[in-house]
């Protein structure tokens, strides 16, 4: 399975039939250094472009939207301890885990050669 | 001098493009927010080492010696005993005793020279020549920053003799045949001097500065979290011409000449509200708030007394995340009946979290005194 990407510059990796969610690091550049991250509770039912976690960067706040409906299932507890790794290391700081409720949504993202044309 | 989009660039702005900053509209400028370092290293390097800020977006006023007291007509502060080579903060006021920009005063000798904000520049000349004869607005010159631990030895590497200044002195020297006005001053809490240098040098006078190993260009965005974590207030945001330079915690810079019983006691707009304040206290004033946790409470953020119901008490005026405290940090004005270590509520995103206030700043300041 490959891993896929939104427009709202999500990652998004296949691990069994769960989603691993992190953000890009095209968006970690335009974000600036991350000094916070509030995640949701893992049990959360989400419905897609719902707001579900918060970043706050030296210059602004700004919101993860959940790429699809589905259940949160984890998330990601260090790195409210560890904010600057979404910059250090933005593929790996992963935020939750979704289980979708349609299997196959994910195939409407873009993959990887998509997504670079679409950040130009 | 104007680029395609309207904006004002600096002298420095090829260097900055140079340099990889990006590159952000502000006041009317073209000015860099922020170099490939980021944001947050860049406030870590000037704490630690020394950082160098373009800020030819502010102005730069000189007026003749005989000013004094025209000067001392638009602000509440000590003009008339400001020594010889000494610099001083002071601020416009309005009629109602509220601030219409802050600016830094030096005593030449021969003329009178401020900086002032570049957002108010326009409205502060006209102010000026409303009042002031022979007001000559400085061009030809930029303006630079060295702030950090490392700038005095830096400086001085360039311009010897600048390490004998102490905090607030002003002097010239000579830099490649030109004058150079430096004080020794700053915006951010840190030991440092600004630095005014003709167009025709500043690139290479900033070039020099750079090219030593503890010396690295920093942005607006490190300006705002060093300044804020060193307890400055930002005109336009924690102060304006609704807040008292009383309430916003100024009263330091209001000397005995021009307070009750001096020897020029008021005389400037808006005493009598000026005056009644530092006798009686202001009803709000403006406080330090560290909010619990790390979620950064940011300008606009409303501060209620209670964890549920009533109305806001005060609003935010500046937050953020402070890189060397590792923590979020804000100014409001609040109650002036609220004591220091009291617990407040800042409401985001619906949810009120706890903020103490406390006192400023939020990182100690190391001026050389």
């Amino acid at each position: 399975m490959t891993i896929r990407f939104t427009e709202d510059h999500e990652w998004l990796r296949p691990e069994g039939d769960l989603l691993v969610v992190g953000i890009t690091e095209h968006a970690s550049e335009q974000l600036g250094d991350v000094v916070y991250v509030e995640l949701p509770e893992a049990g959360r039912t989400v419905a897609p472009g719902e707001e579900i976690c918060v970043i706050e960067s030296v210059k602004a706040a700004s919101d993860i939207l959940a790429p699809l409906a589905g259940e949160i299932v984890e998330v990601n507890e260090a790195l409210p301890d560890t904010p600057g790794a979404v910059n250090d290391d933005p593929m790996s700081a992963w935020f939750f885990k979704i289980r979708p409720a349609d299997a196959s949504a994910v195939n409407g993202f873009m993959d990887e050669a998509a997504y670079k044309a679409f950040i130009g | 001098m104007a680029g395609d989009t309207g904006l004002k660039r600096t002298a420095l702005h090829d260097l900055h493009v140079k340099l990889g900053a990006k590159m952000v509209p502000f006041a009317g400028w073209s000015m860099p927010v922020s170099y490939p370092m980021g944001v947050l290293k860049e406030h870590l390097h000037t704490r630690a080492a020394a950082g160098l800020f373009d800020v030819g977006h502010m102005g730069q006023v000189m007026l003749p010696a005989g000013a004094v007291a025209a000067l001392e007509a638009l602000v509440p502060v000590d003009i008339a005993g400001l020594e010889l080579n000494r610099q001083r903060y002071a601020m416009f006021t309005n009629d109602a005793g509220g601030i219409l920009d802050d600016l830094m005063v030096s005593n030449r000798g021969d003329h009178l020279f401020l900086v002032v904000n570049a957002a108010c520049a326009e409205a502060d000349i006209a102010h000026l020549n409303a009042h002031v004869p022979g007001v000559t607005v400085v061009t030809g010159r930029g303006l630079l920053a060295l702030q950090g631990p490392a700038a005095e030895a830096a400086l001085q590497r360039l311009l010897p003799g600048v390490a004998a200044m102490r905090f607030m002195d002003v002097a010239t020297f000579l830099w490649q045949g030109e004058d150079i006005w430096v004080s020794r001053s700053g915006y951010t809490g840190e030991d440092g001097f600004e630095i005014s240098v003709p167009d025709a040098v500043i690139a290479a006078f900033a070039e020099a500065l750079l090219a030593m190993e503890e010396v690295a260009p920093i942005g607006l965005g490190a300006r705002d979290s060093l300044r804020l974590e060193a307890g400055l207030p930002l005109y336009g945001h924690d102060i304006d011409t609704t807040t008292s330079p009383v309430a916003a915690g100024l009263a330091w810079a209001i000397q005995k000449a021009r307070r009750a019983g001096g020897a020029r006691a008021g005389g400037f707009p808006g005493a009598e509200r000026i005056l009644r304040e530092l006798a009686e206290g202001p009803a709000s004033k403006r406080v330090g708030l560290r909010p619990e946790g790390r979620a950064p409470m940011r300008e606009g953020v409303e501060i209620y007394a209670e964890a549920e119901g009533g109305s806001p008490i005060g609003t935010i005026t500046s937050g953020g995340f402070g890189p060397s405290i590792e923590a979020p940090m804000a100014m409001a004005y609040l109650p002036a009946t609220l004591a220091e270590g009291a617990t407040v509520y800042g409401e985001i995103r619906g949810k009120r979290l706890p903020a103490r206030i406390t006192a400023l700043p939020f990182h100690p300041t190391r001026y050389k005194r």
